[in-house]
């Protein structure tokens, strides 16, 4: 259950759009199915208060919209965002992605958002209604009856390991804020480091060869916003090294990985549209775990402006031959 | 598609001893894009230079590959040769096939199919390469010297002297180095002082230099003729332009505690003090570390007894930004530490010392006012025994001492014992010694002298343990000449330590952008023919920083080291390097990755209008390189997330196509 209501959000745009401030709001629409709500542009206060949704499967990180969004009009468009929005919308100020003075930014508090398939492994196909009682989210189907399961037995799994309930920018707030989380979410990097080499290859290659590469992730990723990607780029001699390989989803990934890295903000959000449930969101994770124990802690987007690790230089930094030996030591 | 002409050359057997080198470039002939290609014994010889630029007319060459020596050695040349038969001079490319290849291979057809492999990379290069043509940028006519000992003082006069201003930036109170802190010096004997001292009052009164003393260098940016430099010259809570090193507030100091590092803490000074009487500046430091007033506020006395008033307890750091055509680093030496030498007893007993604390207990500067006096009891030492290489030419004890030999030691050790004999002619001095390494004029017979005239006992074998034993050190040691095991009862021990270089060369090299070996010795251009040049432009070697060095090889480096500059100096423009980078706007994100790593500030931002495909127009934010300023490091190319950033002569094309070609 979000702390924060549909109505109130609603609420906000209709009264920002109608006082003028902005023109246009960036919210949420259900899509075919109760699950499957989608990103939606709304101009009008009878669209908003008709289409609007709010729950526990607003999952979507709108930072990214803001680029072509902030092109559009000289006037402001709203954006409600997350906590962990908060950060790749930093993290795109900082790379001068968009323009700050076009975006009216509201912070709304996040309870986590709910993984669908953790809720149809637990209530069953055929999902018809899904509605927030309590900690519960009661869900009915087509073939059985209605079944309550607890939100947080269902939490994507970027939410379980949430990294912060603060939000790092916005230029108004709904709701209390929140604090940065001490999180486990290198857990799961740790466990992929403790594999052997050949272990290690082996999850990669079953994971990574269920790929369809549909670019959903890339298409998502708030870090991807290259104005002409390099594998949509025939002169560029990545996308040949990447079709070269026998195994060309691989390498995509690998490649796409090293293109983030240090930017990356750990939004998760290339394994949340990932059709085929591929764990992207580790790979990035591996990175950012590394840059840490290289150069220090260091989180992409906390404060927009900041120098990343990777685009930085101090005497103190590891010098190369050290980190290739520490990077190999820890996965030993 | 290029025509390309491939020439392989011998390098006498240099080469051909290990690579097949017709096989070379028959294996090249075949290669997309090569119309001509042959094999020569001298390449850069002018015969040889003449097959290239002849082909190049008769086979209308557009591209050349040498496969020669490394291109630090000839692409120089190569280029020239080119541009002298009307081709571009970056469509040039050399593969290394001898350092990289025949040097390293010992059977010729390893030797042979690396050469065709390194031969196809270049080839793939070439096909890409386009013709560049370089700018130009202003040199800043003033250099900057780090480091204010011998080696500095040498160049910053040389520099001065042919009307260039020069800064000397010291980390210490004063210049002198660690030649101040000496007694006499080999092989000539003559005071250190008497031949240091003008030096630095030249130096101080030579109109083309400036002293930051007590200070040192923050951050380096720029390139040849146009370095940025910001020097933080710390606070010494004295004016100096109002001290007149009277030395009043070194005498009224109640805080009399202190450590004397330049007696290498032997005695004790003040908390405020003048490193030594000829002292340059000749000014008043105060040592925060033991100031009463600045650690409690409650003292002053310095200040009450300064009639010029010079004291100013509020004194902070300074940053002094300035701009610099060149830069020497003059950054010194000291011994190592022998903390790591228990065999020695240097922590357990004060009457073992190092050479550099024998010299200054024999100076009449020094804490004994120039008697010889061991340490602890002050007693006149009867048996005084000298250890040579202690941490020096030391392979099997890496974690200890150093691999190299110090170079100095054999000639100092050999001017201690020929004094001490010559001044206390009841004294028994023994050298313990791996070999006496003697090469330099007048050295051999100086030595020869200590040994003959002068009665030291010269023992070849090396001293195993020294254990204090009352108030005596008892020495135990190998004759190897004589095979047999020595015990001596010793008064005074002395260690010469091996010579390292100073702690700040490291983090210096850094911010240079210049090179060090593994001992963190400044790396020349050339071993041999660049030797007081680094391999980064506008950077210079001078002194001991580069490697092991006698005061007579310093000074000859320091001067060379100028020579250098004053040749940097003297041109009003230098030829820029036209491999920099170039952003593809189409693709460029504006992100800024670039710029944040670029270490020139070379790159800017604009705000430009693109046509879209729907005819309206967006205005985006792209990079723009300053190509005047921009040194083709590379950096922006790889943190580019687009691949907009690129090289110009490195592309990353080009670079994919080399390593393709390795792989194929």
């Amino acid at each position: 259950m979000q702390k924060v209501t549909c109505d109130t959000l609603v609420a906000k745009a209709c009264e920002l759009l109608e006082n003028g401030t902005v023109d246009r709001v960036l919210g949420w629409k259900n899509g075919e199915f109760v699950y499957d709500v989608t990103p939606a542009l709304f101009t009008t206060v009878d669209d908003i208060k008709s289409e609007f949704v709010f729950n526990d499967f607003c999952g979507a990180n709108f930072s990214k919209y803001l680029i072509e969004e902030t092109r559009k009009t000289e006037s402001k468009v709203l954006v409600f965002l997350k906590p962990c929005d908060t950060y790749s919308f930093n993290q795109l100020l900082t790379e001068h992605r968009f323009d700050r003075e076009k975006v009216y930014a509201v912070g709304i508090p996040c309870e986590g958002m709910a993984d669908i398939t953790k809720v149809k492994a637990a209530a069953g196909d055929g999902i018809t209604a899904i509605k927030a009682e309590g900690e519960n989210l009661v869900i009915s189907t087509l073939y059985d009856d209605d079944k309550a399961v607890a939100c947080a037995d269902v939490l994507a799994e970027r939410c379980v390991v949430c990294k912060s309930k603060k939000h790092v920018a916005y230029d108004e707030l709904l709701g209390e804020d929140g604090d940065v989380i001490d999180s486990n979410r290198f857990d799961e990097v740790e466990k992929l480091e403790a594999m052997t080499e050949d272990e290690r290859f082996a999850f990669w290659q079953n994971e990574l060869s269920r790929c369809i590469r549909c670019n959903a992730c890339r298409d998502v990723c708030p870090a991807c916003t290259c104005e002409k990607c390099v594998f949509d780029n025939p002169e560029s001699s990545v996308v040949n090294k990447a079709i070269s390989d026998s195994f060309e989803e691989k390498m995509f990934h690998i490649i796409r990985a090293f293109h983030v890295a240090g930017r990356c903000t750990d939004c998760g959000e290339c394994s949340r549209v990932c059709p085929q449930n591929i764990p992207l969101h580790l790979l990035n994770r591996k990175f950012i775990k590394d840059i840490n124990s290289f150069y220090g802690e260091y989180q992409a987007g906390a404060e927009a402006g900041s120098r990343a690790p990777l685009v930085d230089y101090t005497t103190e930094d590891i010098e190369p031959t050290d980190a290739v030996l520490k990077g190999a030591s820890d996965n030993a | 598609m290029q025509r390309i002409g491939v020439f392989v050359c011998w390098c006498g057997s240099n080469i051909a001893g290990t690579v097949d080198v017709q096989a070379v470039s028959d294996a090249l002939q075949n290669e997309p894009g090569v119309v001509f290609s042959t094999n020569y014994q001298y390449m850069c010889s002018q015969a040889g230079q003449d097959i290239i630029k002849n082909a190049i007319a008769e086979h209308k060459l557009t591209g050349i590959v040498v496969c020669s020596c490394s291109p630090r050695m000839h692409e120089a040349t190569f280029r020239k040769t080119a541009a002298a038969a009307g081709l571009n001079p970056y469509m040039v490319e050399i593969a290394n096939i001898r350092e990289q290849c025949s040097w390293v291979h010992k059977d010729m057809p390893t030797g042979t199919e690396k050469a065709i492999i390194l031969g196809k990379a270049a080839v793939a290069k070439v096909n890409l390469n386009a013709p560049l043509k370089p700018g130009e940028s202003p040199v800043t006519k003033r250099a900057l010297v780090i480091g204010g000992g011998i080696a500095g003082i040498q160049t910053a006069l040389d520099i001065a002297e042919a009307g260039f201003p020069v800064d000397i930036v010291e980390k210490k109170p004063t210049i002198g180095g660690k030649m101040a802190q000496l007694d006499k010096t080999f092989p000539t004997l003559d005071c250190a002082a008497c031949i240091l001292t003008p030096k630095m009052v030249d130096v101080a009164q030579n109109e083309n230099i400036r002293i930051f003393s007590y200070s040192e260098v923050e951050e380096v940016g720029g390139f040849v003729g146009n370095f940025d430099v910001k020097i933080r010259k710390k606070a010494r809570f004295v004016n100096e332009d109002i001290c007149t090193g009277c030395g009043i507030c070194t005498e009224k100091c109640p805080q009399k505690k202190v450590p004397n590092e330049f007696n290498l803490g032997m005695d004790n000074r003040r908390a405020i003090y003048i490193p030594f009487a000829q002292a340059v500046p000749k000014v008043a430091t105060i040592d925060a570390d033991y100031c009463t007033m600045l650690k409690t506020g409650k003292c002053g006395v310095c200040s009450k007894v300064c009639t010029a008033g010079a004291i100013d307890y509020t004194q902070k750091d300074e940053i002094i930004e300035e701009k610099y055509g060149a830069i020497v680093a003059a950054t010194g030496f000291n011994p190592i530490s022998m903390d790591k030498f228990d065999e020695y007893a240097y922590n357990q007993s004060k009457d073992v010392i190092t050479s550099l604390e024998f010299e200054r207990l024999t100076n009449a500067a020094g804490p004994s006012a120039g008697k010889l006096v061991r340490p602890s009891d002050g007693k006149h030492p009867h048996t005084i025994v000298f250890v040579q290489c202690v941490g020096s030419r030391c392979a099997a004890c890496a974690e200890k001492g150093k691999e190299y030999c110090s170079k100095i030691c054999c000639m100092y050790t050999a001017k201690h014992a020929m004094l001490t004999r010559d001044k206390y002619p009841d004294t028994d001095v023994y050298v313990f010694y791996i070999d006496v390494r003697t090469p330099g004029k007048a050295f051999d017979e100086f030595y020869r002298r200590a040994v003959e005239e002068y009665g030291v006992h010269y023992i070849k074998g090396m001293v195993g343990k020294v254990s204090p034993e009352g108030d005596k050190l008892m020495v135990q040691a190998s004759d190897l000449l004589a095979n047999k095991q020595l015990h001596i009862e010793a008064d005074l021990v002395v260690l010469a330590a091996a010579i390292e270089p100073d702690k700040s060369a490291r983090p210096l090299a850094t911010q240079l952008t210049a090179s060090m070996d593994t001992n963190d010795f400044f790396t020349e251009a050339h071993p041999k023919l660049r030797p007081v040049e680094s391999p980064t432009a506008g950077v210079f070697l001078s002194g001991t920083c580069q490697g092991p060095k006698d005061i007579p090889e310093t000074v000859s480096q320091a001067s060379a080291a100028a020579a250098k500059v004053i040749g940097l100096l003297a041109k009003d423009k230098l030829t820029g390097n036209p491999c920099v980078a170039g952003s593809d706007e189409l693709m460029c994100n504006g992100c800024s990755s670039c710029e944040r790593v670029c270490p020139y500030g070379a790159i800017t931002y604009v705000d430009k209008e693109f046509r879209m495909p729907d005819r309206t127009t967006r205005v985006r934010r792209v990079a723009s390189v300053n190509e005047a300023v921009c040194q083709g490091c590379g950096a922006c190319t790889v943190a580019c997330p687009s691949g907009a950033m690129d090289l110009k002569g490195f592309a990353t094309k080009q670079i994919i196509a080399e390593v393709d070609a390795i792989c194929r």
